[in-house]
């Protein structure tokens, strides 16, 4: 820029004067004339065609939405909101992977700023002299920098996308041969348009700067080191009739590219560029419940309903559904998953590609009037019976979603299905039966519930809350009141209340299984029979709190039971009666090296996260470090409840990799907070061929060791 | 075709502990479970998918008291059409003879192409499949393990000791005990219990069997249960101790002794 010209637009800023009143030394697309033909036509009909073709293939898009089964997703609309600000604007959960996330967010936030002039653009078109309201002044300019930036951006940004989809090749990009072709091409084909629609939008205005620089016209700042200065500066050369051509052509590649690209984004897995929002929005916001079969379907009508569950694709809710759409085929859903790490055959990216495909083939968009496919039944076509059983229901594939993709509720529902249809595996309907009859998966005896209490201290004493009033009521769920090595849990836990100065009992033979996974399996009667039944024995003992070990019973009396007295798990009490000086413990005797395992239902489903840790860290002297996955990237242990039955096909175990994990960190304790984390932990150890090197504890057999 | 499953409610072993009561004469049954005879459940769905690929009916019967409903219930939420309830303080007591003979009169009654019991009970002898088939007059395979239907008769594959498999043409009509492992019976949960609930439930007693009394019950019992205890740990029982692999490390010492290992 001249000085001389660099005065004129300071003046004519200072005069708010409008840049329609400006000269330009090359004719505008809206102007020109190309073989007798107005190219102003081509500016007409491609925004008209290309948005005809968008709305008519979002409209067969949203036919499957209007068919399935009804959410409820209009509540709690400023957690939503703060959602939408959290997740989706400030791209909350993109860095958890540094170098995909960092590239994401300056393609996210390219396109948020050059929508603005993506729009104009095609305005322009028509009227040459457009400005968006609002853009006429100092706005104006400063936006103009920053587009140009932007562009410049999201062009390396994408050639850092297609360098790691060519070169670098993260795993989780893989397409396994069982789930079809690869994703590569797709991906790179869309980062070829977005790259033209940059190359496009910053070549049509290099070319209209570069002309009027020459003619000694007013020259729009170009922020200096961006794509379209150097294309200036490139173009400087130029004669006025390359740029005049070179200005026609950049133009309508743009306006050919957006509109194919608009209608290319309900395609495939670039439609998160439309639906995001929507999603996560629309997204899960409270946590550790599951939905109920039927939304608007009181739990007391449920022997209404024809038919339980996900059979055929449209009876997902909705939301379901628009996750399928919202997929971006990122895989750090699976990257995270369990199941699949150790071979199980689940991979939940898969679980929504493979929603979308059949959408997608049951709705066709081509050819135009063809009729939707009737949908054939799920499970043996597009999901397997043992995929679905795979699930561990750890929560980790939703904690990572970018975009707040669910996957528990479609797990369970799919499983309700199965259960309707009487699809279950030989070895969970023993247990399962065993439930029905006697209350506990093992089918022992009601009268034996309290049996471990026989193995107490003297001094701890345990009420039998159904005979004597207790203001806390310890639910100890199956697991601690029948397996042999968990029985020292509950008389952990035990010891601990008595000595926290806990007014407790229990409920003994009038306690059921808690039904956490009863209820994950999609055994939904079964559950609301011993939830029926567990309530009425709980608000009977007329406890006015309920305190528990293990983090499943937690889970499900705290998010799926209602009408109870508040829960808490014995770790927070630990931490609560520490802090208040009404248990004090004893200092670490030994030079162990302990680390921490989050049980999936007391951290990501409940944000357990610091009370278990600050309850070790009440033990004086005990070293604690961390493992590399810990908190809401903890690594499930391989699943409780009714999974300790389930017979997987797996090429190891989940515990195998979680014990390596604490091995790794240096550790040669773990500590949990859950009996079926011990289980497994206790296994795995055995497995992994690490005895004697690495043991296992339960955070209340920790503490009451250590009770002073 | 048109089939008839004979299902038997027993105490559920894996989920009671059995105890012998103090007279000896049964096991103490306060604090029992009761379920479908396990082999049951598999004839039960082998009827099921034979009437799924072929067309018919299944119909399930069992010999007991009221409760004995409980299970006839459980088999029509897996599928089976309808169930018949056989019960009458005079069939009580009855031998494996007396219950071949409720039986045989039930199928008399109707009109089956192929009646299938389980191959057993938790708590009998194996005997009343075969009783009823020569009762009948009818062709009868035992330990069954395979079912087509080809036409007017049907392939059946049994099993032999020591791993083997034999297939076997059977004319119809006839008798089939069936062997566990020939299916995966399909699950039953409180939902499908409860859709069939108010499904109505014929009970036969003599007069609709047209059944002496004489020959059944405790009347008709030919074979009578003396005694019933828990044997006494023999000689030659040894419990491993130790850790596992103490425990693992003798073991394979007494199997290469006693020539079990090579």
């Amino acid at each position: 820029m001249d000085i001389h010209s660099f005065f004129k637009y300071y003046i004519k800023i200072r005069k708010g004067e409008q840049e329609q009143n400006m000269e330009n030394a090359l004719i505008a697309p809206a102007q020109y004339v190309f073989l007798f033909i107005p190219t102003i036509i081509f500016s007409l009909l491609i925004p008209i065609i290309g948005v005809a073709i968008f709305a008519y293939i979002m409209a067969l898009r949203m036919a499957p939405l209007a068919k399935a089964a009804p959410d409820k997703r209009f509540d709690q609309i400023p957690q939503r909101i703060f959602n939408v600000l959290k997740i989706w604007l400030a791209q909350y959960r993109q860095p958890r992977y540094r170098t995909a996330g960092i590239v994401h967010i300056v393609i996210f936030f390219g396109f948020l700023i050059l929508s603005i002039r993506s729009c104009s653009l095609v305005i322009i078109g028509l009227a040459p002299d457009f400005v968006m309201p609002g853009f006429d002044g100092v706005i104006g300019h400063i936006y103009n920098v920053l587009k140009d930036y932007a562009a410049t951006g999201v062009l390396i940004a994408c050639c850092i996308a297609a360098w790691r989809r060519v070169v670098v090749k993260p795993a989780r990009y893989a397409v396994p041969a069982k789930y079809g072709k690869d994703h590569t091409a797709e991906a790179l084909f869309v980062l070829g348009l977005i790259s033209t629609l940059m190359i496009s939008e910053s070549l049509f205005e290099a070319t209209e700067v570069a002309a009027n620089a020459k003619a000694g016209l007013h020259v729009e700042f170009l922020a200096p080191l961006s794509l379209v200065w150097f294309f200036r500066l490139m173009l400087m050369a130029a004669s006025e009739g390359v740029l005049q051509g070179l200005h026609i052509i950049a133009y309508y590649i743009h306006d050919l590219t957006f509109f194919f690209f608009l209608c290319f984004l309900p395609l495939g897995k670039h439609f998160h560029v439309i639906t995001s929002l929507f999603n996560v929005f629309f997204m899960r916001v409270r946590r550790g419940n599951i939905k109920p079969v039927r939304y608007g379907i009181d739990e007391d009508a449920l022997d209404q309903l024809e038919s339980f569950g996900v059979k055929k694709i449209e009876d997902f809710t909705w939301k379901h559904l628009l996750d399928f759409y919202s997929c971006a085929d990122c895989g750090r859903c699976s990257d995270n998953c369990p199941a699949n790490a150790v071979g199980r055959p689940l991979s939940p990216r898969f679980i929504s590609i493979k929603g979308r495909d059949t959408l997608f083939k049951n709705y066709p968009i081509y050819p135009y009037g063809a009729a939707f496919k009737k949908s054939e039944p799920l499970i043996g076509s597009v999901y397997e019976e043992d995929e679905i059983w795979s699930c561990t229901t750890c929560g980790a594939c939703e904690q990572e979603c970018p975009i707040g993709i669910e996957y528990i509720d479609k797990i369970v529902d799919l499983r309700r299905g199965m259960v309707d249809e009487g699809l279950v595996p030989q070895s969970l309907q023993k247990p399962l039966k065993a439930i029905e009859k006697r209350g506990n998966p093992w089918g022992k005896m009601e009268k034996k519930r309290a049996e471990w209490t026989s193995g107490l201290p003297e001094g701890v004493t345990v009420k039998d809350i159904t005979k004597e009033p207790a203001d806390m009521l310890y639910f100890v769920d199956s697991i601690t009141s029948y397996d042999d090595r968990m029985q020292s849990i509950g008389q952990a836990t035990a010891m601990i209340l008595a000595k926290g100065g806990a007014d407790f009992g229990i409920l003994g033979k009038d306690e059921k299984d808690a039904g956490n996974e009863i209820r994950r399996f999609g055994e939904e009667m079964l559950f609301q029979n011993v939830k029926q039944m567990n309530t009425e024995a709980i608000l009977e003992s007329g406890a006015t709190r309920i305190v528990t070990a293990d983090p499943h019973a937690y889970n499900v009396l705290k998010n799926d039971y209602t009408g109870l007295p508040p829960v808490t798990h014995i770790s927070q009490f630990i931490a609560q009666s520490v802090k208040s000086g009404a248990l004090r413990l004893k200092s670490a005797q030994d030079n162990k090296v302990y680390t921490y395992h989050d049980p999936c239902y007391l951290g990501r489903h409940n944000d357990v996260y610091d009370d278990p840790r600050a309850a070790l860290d009440a033990i004086s002297g005990l070293k604690r470090v961390e493992m590399e996955r810990c908190g809401d990237r903890s690594f499930c242990c391989g699943g409780g409840g009714l999974m300790l039955f389930y017979e997987p096909e797996e090429e190891q175990r989940m515990g195998v990799l979680r014990v390596e994990m604490a091995a790794k960190a240096g550790a040669n304790v773990i500590v949990t907070a859950c009996p079926f984390c011990l289980v497994n932990m206790e296994d795995a150890i055995k497995v992994a061929g690490l005895e004697g090197q690495m043991e296992a504890i339960d955070l209340s057999e920790l503490v009451a060791q250590h009770l002073a | 075709m048109d089939i008839l499953v004979c299902v038997k409610r027993v105490p559920d072993t894996a989920e009671n502990e059995i105890e012998v009561n103090k007279s000896g004469s049964d096991i103490e049954r306060d604090d029992l479970v009761y379920s479908v005879n396990e082999w049951d459940n598999y004839a039960v769905e082998e009827a099921i998918q034979i009437r799924d690929n072929v067309g018919g009916t299944v119909t399930v019967v069992t010999i007991g008291d009221d409760e004995s409903e409980e299970v006839l219930r459980r088999e029509m939420a897996m599928g089976a059409d309808s169930g018949i309830l056989v019960s009458d303080k005079a069939f009580e007591g009855s031998d494996g003879k007396g219950i071949a003979t409720l039986l045989k009169a039930v199928v008399e009654k109707g009109k089956y192409d192929l009646i299938l019991t389980g191959a057993q009970a938790d708590d009998g002898a194996g005997q009343v499949g075969g009783m009823l088939a020569a009762m009948l007059d009818y062709p009868y395979a035992s330990l069954v393990n395979k079912v087509e239907v080809k036409g007017d008769a049907l392939t059946v594959g049994r099993e032999i000791e020591g791993g083997n498999q034999e297939m076997n043409e059977i004319s119809l009509p006839c008798v089939l005990s069936i062997q566990t492992g020939i299916n995966e019976p399909r699950y039953v949960g409180i939902r499908g219990i409860r859709k069939v609930a108010s499904v109505e439930i014929p009970t036969y007693g003599p007069g609709d069997l047209g059944v002496d009394a004489s020959l059944v019950g405790t009347a008709g019992e030919k074979v009578k249960r003396l005694d019933y205890f828990v044997p006494v740990l023999g000689e030659g029982a040894e419990m491993l101790e130790g850790s596992t692999e103490d425990i693992i490390a003798k073991l394979i010492e007494y199997l290469k002794a006693k020539g079990g290992l090579k």
